[in-house]
């Protein structure tokens, strides 16, 4: 096999990419490289990685070997040029937007989105005056009308939470191809393994890895994806990237780092600046549980149809928004972007509105009532007076969160089992 | 070859057999990435002629610069290409003038002239086009993985540390499989 060029499929590369042996002890696991800082060969070394222009560990809020495994990893499985690892899915998102943004710019994002990115949006990134501007991913024709010149990037969720809305990625992307702006695209809810947006056009793919590429609900991360496709310095709109940057004595980063430069921005300028480091710890944890991805998407996926097609039946139920459900709104485009399955999550609408969703989670033995998805456990929540709490009615409703909602997100347990304990809650 | 994709053997066999590269088109302004690369090189003991009419006689880095390349007097294995894509024909002519005649001519990223690429190619030239030397060599020796960056290898043999430093990897490793 030695040097063979065959590609190798997705399974593999959720074992192997990123993670050669160690170097210098022969380690076949990741090491955790719990350490703040890298010791320089020498001087000229030292100064060849603060100038860039060396490959190199300095100190770990800029760089760490498990977190590059990591990164590596995330990065092959969306078939992107490079990744970023940061402390959590926010982060990410905070980092991304500060690369591209300057106050008093404009992106454009999806109004069906996780509730805790429409708060950041709302709150935290207009007090740095990034302005979002909502559009409707039911009416594609909105994302074209929010362009302004002004616009510097459009965001979207494959499979958004938690309403179990498909975007049309491809149409979208094809705006923001037209507005010469990237499309940012999160997908954690579908992971690489049910669906790769880079493929439908994405310039930037963007993780909570908290959730089903961790998988196990024990770390909180982030991750920052480049598809290597966007030419920065076509229209001079991204000064991080295609201007001499002073801090590092005048390179241009789009110039020297091509189709990378996007990651290199956001590590040696967002992160270092703003410091949202991932713990190497974590790290590991993460990208041990990523080896498992595949298989656990897939049972995810399959468990959550089951119990959605007898919750469908259940006569206390009003409905059930799972894409993977054939009546479902979004089958068809389920059909086209996540074809081996919809992922793990959904939400159930319950006749008996706000008190039913209350008896509901408290009723329940094996499905744990928290504030997560994306855990080998099976979990419930009630949006409406947790994580959704924040937004107002209208918004709440908008996300898909309104009083009568209940969101699931299916484990990897038996689903016999999953069934039986909500028939057990319902009762 | 096909320039649209190279076998990373074939980018492998070339950088690790390349002694002296003369780089045409040379900066030595410390923030372009030709200096990135000249640099790069030199610490991995490569030896690194810089190729510039308007710095010629000068020193960088201990290296004397050239004005073109037939006025370097020594053989030279490789041909790195900093110029735009409508240069390089005249480069690769000049190139094609040389006694003994490189192995390698490298084009950086964005330059590709496929008519000069066809000429080398006649004379028993390897090409390489829209690459740069230092990603490749970082890539193939998992140094810039550190970065976090996609390097499409996957190895179940470890890497191999070059000696001066934990820092500095070599290519020695052939066991690599190619991803992406």
């Amino acid at each position: 096999m030695a040097d063979a060029e065959r590609t190798p499929g997705f399974n593999t590369l959720a074992v192997h990419a990123g993670a050669k042996p160690d170097p210098t002890t022969g380690a076949r696991a990741t090491p955790i490289y719990q350490t703040t800082s890298f010791v320089f060969d020498d001087v000229e070394h030292a100064a060849s990685l603060f100038g860039l222009q060396a490959f190199g560990n300095i100190y770990t809020r800029i760089g760490n070997p498990t977190c590059a495994v990591l990164e590596e990893r995330v990065a092959a499985l969306e078939g992107g040029t490079a990744g970023l690892a940061v402390a959590s899915g926010h982060a990410a998102q905070l980092i991304v937007m500060q690369t591209l943004l300057m106050p008093g710019d404009e992106f454009i994002a999806s109004k069906k989105l996780y509730g805790g990115s429409i708060n950041q949006f709302n709150n935290a990134f207009k007090s740095f005056g990034w302005n979002v501007v909502w559009a409707d991913p039911d009416d594609i024709g909105s994302f074209e009308r929010a362009v302004s010149p002004k616009t510097k990037a459009v965001f979207i969720e494959s499979i958004a939470n938690p309403g179990g809305v498909i975007t049309d990625i491809e149409a979208v992307a094809a705006i923001a191809r037209k507005a010469g702006v990237p499309l940012i695209v999160d997908n954690t809810l579908a992971t690489p393994y049910l669906c790769k947006p880079i493929d439908f056009g994405a310039d930037i793919v963007v993780h909570s890895l908290t959730k089903f590429l961790g998988g196990h609900g024990n770390s909180i991360g982030g991750m920052i994806v480049d598809a290597g496709s966007f030419n920065w310095s076509r229209d001079k709109k991204y000064p991080m990237l295609c201007e001499p940057r002073t801090e590092y004595s005048g390179i241009v980063l789009h110039e020297t780092f091509g189709n990378f430069s996007f990651a290199i921005a956001c590590r040696v300028l967002g992160l270092r600046d703003l410091g949202p480091a991932l713990s190497p710890f974590n790290a590991f944890l993460i990208a041990t549980g990523i080896e498992t991805l595949p298989l656990r998407m897939q049972r995810h996926s399959d468990n959550a149809l089951a119990v959605a097609q007898w919750l469908a039946g259940h006569p206390q139920v009003a409905w059930v928004s799972y894409p993977g459900l054939p009546g479902d709104k979004y089958h068809a485009l389920a059909q086209k972007y996540v074809p081996k399955g919809c992922g793990a999550v959904m939400t159930v609408g319950l006749k008996g509105g706000y008190d039913a969703g209350v008896k509901l989670v408290s009723n329940v033995k094996l499905f744990s009532h928290l504030a997560n998805i994306g855990d080998t456990k099976s979990l419930i929540i009630h949006p409406a007076s947790t994580t959704h709490k924040q937004l107002t009615d209208a918004q709440k409703t908008q996300a898909g969160a309104g009083p009568d909602v209940v969101r699931l997100s299916i484990g990897i347990e038996d689903k016999d089992d999953i069934i039986a304990d909500l028939e057990l809650g319902l009762k | 070859m096909n320039h649209d994709s190279y076998p990373d053997s074939y980018i492998r066999g070339i950088l690790n057999t390349v002694k002296t590269i003369a780089m045409v088109g040379f900066s030595p302004n410390t923030s372009r990435p030709s200096y990135f690369v000249f640099k790069y090189f030199l610490e991995r003991g490569t030896r690194v002629i810089p190729v510039n009419p308007g710095h010629a006689g000068k020193e960088i880095l201990g290296q004397k610069v050239y004005s073109r390349l037939a006025d370097i007097p020594e053989p030279i294995d490789m041909v790195d290409i900093f110029r735009a894509s409508e240069f390089v024909p005249g480069v690769v002519q000049e190139a094609l003038a040389l006694k003994p005649l490189p192995q390698v001519i490298w084009m950086q990223l964005e330059i590709r002239n496929d008519e000069a690429a066809a000429m080398a190619e006649a004379a028993g030239i390897k090409v390489v086009m829209n690459r740069c030397p230092k990603i490749e060599y970082g890539r193939l020796s998992s140094e810039i993985s550190w970065m976090g960056i996609n390097s499409r290898t996957l190895s179940s043999k470890r890497g191999q540390i070059l000696p001066g430093g934990v820092q500095r990897m070599g290519l020695g490793n052939a066991g690599d499989k190619k991803s992406d």
